[in-house]
């Protein structure tokens, strides 16, 4: 294949790459004040590559057609899938964070920019079929993020989150590379092809380990139990929008790699990462779930309410069928816009002074004194909890039909038996909104384009949602066909 | 009436009525509500008046293919007929007793309409996916009721009772994604009649009964109730007894029986023990309550043991009397509550010392409560009797010692509402205030009204409700018929008589007649 036709197929890449640093130019000359300029061109940039890459996924595509660079990437309808869903996460940051960042009076034209090369590695991140190119995505993806999480820089928190959030990045890149290298002494290639087809049959030690350590690394990013520490700290210092992102699009980013990864490169030893994916699955819903019971602050509550859904992900994962990962990519819509909607909220609450307000003792009586963000973010926690009817409750229901289609009743019993661990500390939320009495802190006005998003998230995640189902349903099956095609 | 989707409309109106409600003031809150249920109840009247006794089994059925993997599903048949009924009469009932509630009336008023939507859902739902979503949502609006509107403890009854309903149902997901995945369809009519391996039917079964036993709810899973029928607003306890009860007894009738028939037989030990305790042990703990909701609650409990009873009976008469209990008890125990509501509202206390001799100063009132006590001990001429007669005539069949245990239910049953008749409508008026309370004014009588005259026209003529459900009991006891097991108490054929010509065995022959006289 040409180069043409392979810079064709990375279009978003490269016209995000472009933008990018003609908009880091533009930020260094107009200055601080150009920053709201510049995220809403950010936005505008984002839906034309979402439109550039639209079609590859409404045709499905797949095979030989979709191999870029002699096969470090493939944008099939897997990687368009992911990479829309990033766009949206994305777009909606860049909508949020100015009004957050003038407020606290830190907002820097480079925000914007961080968040579009972040959204170049994850694009490359979701389409990598070589470890190289994915280790390449990854770091682009995670070098951009450090700095996001430390963007508040006179908050002593974000610097912290900032900081840890680079050590055990670090930390967890060192292990994927590890293992990437164990995979290529013991199979002789980057490649996911060439591993799968190296690994047929019986497995040598080494190329286990290989294996153990690269999904060891993977767990890190998205940040399933047993690695899971970092979580709740980045997300609780990090600056709200960034935690929105952080929540949402480098996890789809994540998980969509782990999902090539386990069921491409690795497809044919689905036997020696299933039993892991099924204990760090299991792990990380009751971890997730018995860890947010005491938190009082409400973004580590979402921090912990993140890695629970982890859990509930990687159930789709461990079936290791075509099913299990359409499952997935469903749940992942919905998780995308239960986590917007959370976050949005958050972000619209805080005190007269213009400052945010994360404690849940703080936003008591909600429901009296701001009952439209109260009735949304209800229905985010009921969501989240997944009850029906909300939305939320088919991203479960996807995954557990494809856990007990693939015979396995035992995980989808446990897993759903502890998702109603899970519902407490949700519930606790709405008590606090609901029943209490009004603490009466929240003051203020918001931006219209906080009420925008969270009035679409909340209307994404009622039941009028379930009337995308089949939409939904069609287009993840196009998704998890090309991925299975591949593999 | 053919096309008219009078289901989805009936599912509509108070769905959009509940809406309007956010985002009007109280007075008008109150007004669209009561209209909105009104509304729903025309269109029951009507659902009942075109049902066709002996027609098609599944009827007014609407399938709309709008969802990835299920449908939207909806079609009744007479044992859903007769419960929808009973929703759509019970809530403007509910809207009535809520004149008390003076704080958030539109979200109150959203929250019950929300609430009725889901509980017809739920019985009018042919799909099963359809079916465990209605069933489940039902949560959220009574936990926000209970919560919000609730007694002094109502952050811990409304907890419990989310999180036992939850942890009740959410295992019943796995087993109906199981079932669709064997069956291949999620139609609940075909699944009906689809025949699930023995084997698996155990397991399927277990899921089941862990949803339906909390919600029915049978002892020893029952502890969510009482709290949260204590602390809810009078409304709430009406509806969670009158209607949410019902949909353990209408999931057994739906699901458990037909569905798993052998796995039915196997556990019929368990559900007839925990209801043998059920009775007996949830009505001694009735007759020692010194809070008359609580002690409304645990006759809950006890008067739903005597419908699994019935369910498990395995033939018709315990069918149709489970269903006359269901229905009877879903009136009664709503009036009962209406009641308490009635002095509660003027006193507000639920202790029972604190009343006495109300029949000097409320006559007409004490007249109702005698009515619906009568009628929960199973006075004959009130529906409880009817029902009780038929579940303890079918358990006979099926097990003596079943039913001997069972029947002293209703004895203990009379002791305790008789007992807590006398301490609040008889003796001195030792509370003055009690004493000072006015009788029942039009809106009380226009609650309390109408369900007596449901309970006597249930307990005189009760063929009106028996017949819509004859057919479909028939078809189920016909299904069930394999399973059913053998039962104690069946007449034995005597011996026959030796032919006259054998004198010499003529004193054999009459202790032989003697012997099958004696059985």
């Amino acid at each position: 294949m040409d180069l043409a036709a392979s810079l064709s197929l990375v279009a978003p890449e490269v016209l995000l790459s472009a933008s990018g640093l003609v908009l880091l130019l533009v930020a260094a000359w107009a200055g601080d004040k150009s920053a709201r300029a510049i995220s809403y061109i950010g936005v505008a940039l984002l839906a034309v590559c979402a439109f550039l890459a639209a079609p590859a996924l409404c045709g499905g595509a797949m095979g030989a057609d979709t191999v870029a660079f002699g096969g470090q990437l493939r944008v099939d309808a897997f990687a368009v899938f992911a990479k829309l869903l990033i766009y949206a996460a994305s777009g909606m940051t860049l909508l949020v964070a100015p009004a957050y960042f003038e407020r606290a009076g830190a907002m820097r034209a480079e925000f914007p920019v961080l968040i579009l090369f972040a959204t170049v590695g994850m694009g490359i991140m979701v389409s990598a079929t070589d470890l190289l190119a994915l280790y390449i995505g990854l770091e682009l993806n995670s070098l951009a993020a450090y700095v996001l999480a430390a963007f508040l820089r006179n908050d002593g928190r974000s610097a912290e989150a900032g900081l840890k959030y680079f050590v055990l990045g670090a930390l967890a890149s060192g292990i994927l590379l590890f293992g990437m290298s164990l995979t290529y002494g013991f199979t002789g290639t980057t490649h996911f092809d060439g591993i799968r087809a190296a690994l047929t049959g019986e497995m040598s030690m080494g190329a286990l380990f290989g294996l153990i350590f690269v999904l060891a690394g993977l767990a890190f990013k998205i940040s399933a139990v047993p690695f899971h520490m970092w979580t709740p700290d980045v997300y609780e210092g990090a600056p709200t929008p960034v935690t929105a992102f952080f929540a949402s699009a480098p996890k789809v980013a994540a998980l969509a790699l782990a999902m090539r990864v386990a069921l491409d490169a690795f497809g044919t030893q689905a036997a020696a990462w299933q039993q892991i994916v099924i204990f760090a699955a299991l792990a990380s819903i009751i971890v997730g779930a018995l860890g947010a019971i005491g938190q009082i602050n409400i973004k580590r509550l979402l921090a912990y309410s993140s890695i629970n859904n982890v859990g509930f992900l990687l159930i789709g994962l461990a079936t290791g069928t075509q099913q299990g990962a359409s499952a997935m990519l469903v749940y992942l819509v919905i998780y995308v816009a239960m986590t917007v909607g959370g976050f949005v909220a958050v972000l619209m609450l805080k005190d007269a002074d213009g400052t945010p307000v994360e404690g849940i003792p703080e936003i008591a009586g909600l429901s009296r004194t701001r009952p439209l963000i109260a009735l949304c973010l209800a229905a985010v926690m009921f969501s989240l909890a997944g009850i029906p009817p909300l939305f939320g409750f088919w991203g479960k229901f996807v995954v557990f039909q494809a856990a007990v289609d693939a015979g396995m009743i035992p995980l989808a019993a446990i897993g759903i038996a502890a998702s109603v661990i899970g519902a407490f500390y949700y519930l606790k939320v709405v008590k606090v909104m609901y029943f209490d009495e009004p603490a009466d802190v929240v003051k203020g006005t918001s931006d219209w384009a906080h009420w925008a998003l969270l009035v679409v998230s909340a209307l994404f995640i009622s039941p009028l949602g379930y009337l995308l189902t089949k939409w939904m349903g069609e287009l993840a099956d196009k998704a998890a066909a090309a991925l299975f095609f591949a593999a | 009436m053919a096309g008219f989707p009078i289901l989805s409309v009936m599912l509509l109106v108070p769905l959009v009525a509940g809406l309007l409600c956010l985002f009007v003031e109280a007075k008008a809150a109150r007004t669209l509500a009561l209209v909105a249920t009104l509304v729903d109840f025309v269109l029951g009247v009507l659902l009942w008046a075109n049902f066709d006794i002996g027609g098609a089994q599944w009827q007014f059925v609407e399938k709309v293919p709008l969802f990835a993997g299920f449908q939207w599903a909806l079609g009744i048949d007479g044992i859903a007929l007769m419960l929808i009924m009973l929703s759509v009469f019970l809530m403007p009932i509910c809207i009535l007793a809520s004149a008390s509630i003076q704080k958030r009336v539109g979200e109150y008023m959203a929250a019950f309409l929300l609430m009725e939507t889901l509980m017809i859902g739920v019985f009018a739902a042919q799909d099963l996916y359809l079916f465990y979503i209605f069933f489940e949502a039902g949560l959220i609006p009574m936990y926000l009721i209970i919560g919000i509107w609730g007694g002094d403890n109502r952050i811990y009854a409304s907890y419990k009772f989310f999180l036992y309903t939850l942890l009740g149902s959410v295992l019943m997901l796995i087993a109906m994604l199981w079932m669709v995945h064997e069956a291949g369809t999620t139609d609940i009519p075909t699944l009906m009649a689809y025949d699930f391996p023995v084997a698996a039917q155990t397991w399927l079964f277990l899921a089941f009964f862990a949803s339906f036993a909390v919600k029915m709810p049978m002892w020893p899973v029952h502890t969510w109730l009482p709290d949260a029928h204590v602390q809810a607003p009078t409304a709430g306890s009406v509806i969670l007894a009158g209607v949410l009860l019902k949909m353990g007894g209408y999931g057994f009738i739906r699901f458990s029986l037909p569905m798993f028939p052998e796995a039915s037989a196997q556990f019929v030990w368990l559900i007839w023990g925990l209801s043998m305790a059920a009775v007996v042990i949830t009505s001694l703990i009735a007759l020692v309550q010194h809070d008359m909701k609580k002690l409304i609650a645990y006759s809950s409990v006890a008067h739903m043991a005597i419908v699994t009873v019935g369910l498990f009976a395995f033939n018709t008469q315990g069918l149709e009397g489970a269903m006359v209990v269901m229905l009877s008890h879903g009136l009664v125990s709503a009036a009962l509550f209406l009641c308490v509501g009635v002095i509660y509202d003027r006193l507000h206390t639920r202790e029972i010392d604190r009343y006495g001799g109300l029949s000097i100063n409320m006559p007409k009132y004490a007249l109702f409560f005698m009515l619906f006590t009568m009628a929960s001990v199973g006075l004959p001429g009130t529906s409880g009797f009817v029902g009780e007669f038929l579940s303890l005539a079918g358990i006979y069949k099926a097990s003596s010692v079943v039913a001997a245990v069972s029947a002293t239910g209703i004895i203990l049953g009379a002791a305790y509402m008789l007992y807590l008749y006398r301490r609040v409508a008889f003796g001195d008026q030792k509370n003055a205030d009690a004493a000072a309370m006015p009788d029942l004014s039009l809106r009380e009588w226009l609650m309390l009204g109408p369900i007596a005259a449901a309970v006597l026209w249930m307990g005189v003529y009760p063929e009106s409700f028996l017949a819509p459900m004859r057919a479909d009991i028939a078809a189920l006891d016909a299904r069930l018929s394999r399973a059913a097991p053998a039962g104690d108490a069946h007449l034995k054929m005597g011996e026959p008589k030796p032919a006259a010509g054998h004198a010499d065995h003529a004193g054999h022959t009459e202790e032989a007649a003697a012997e099958g006289e004696a059985h």
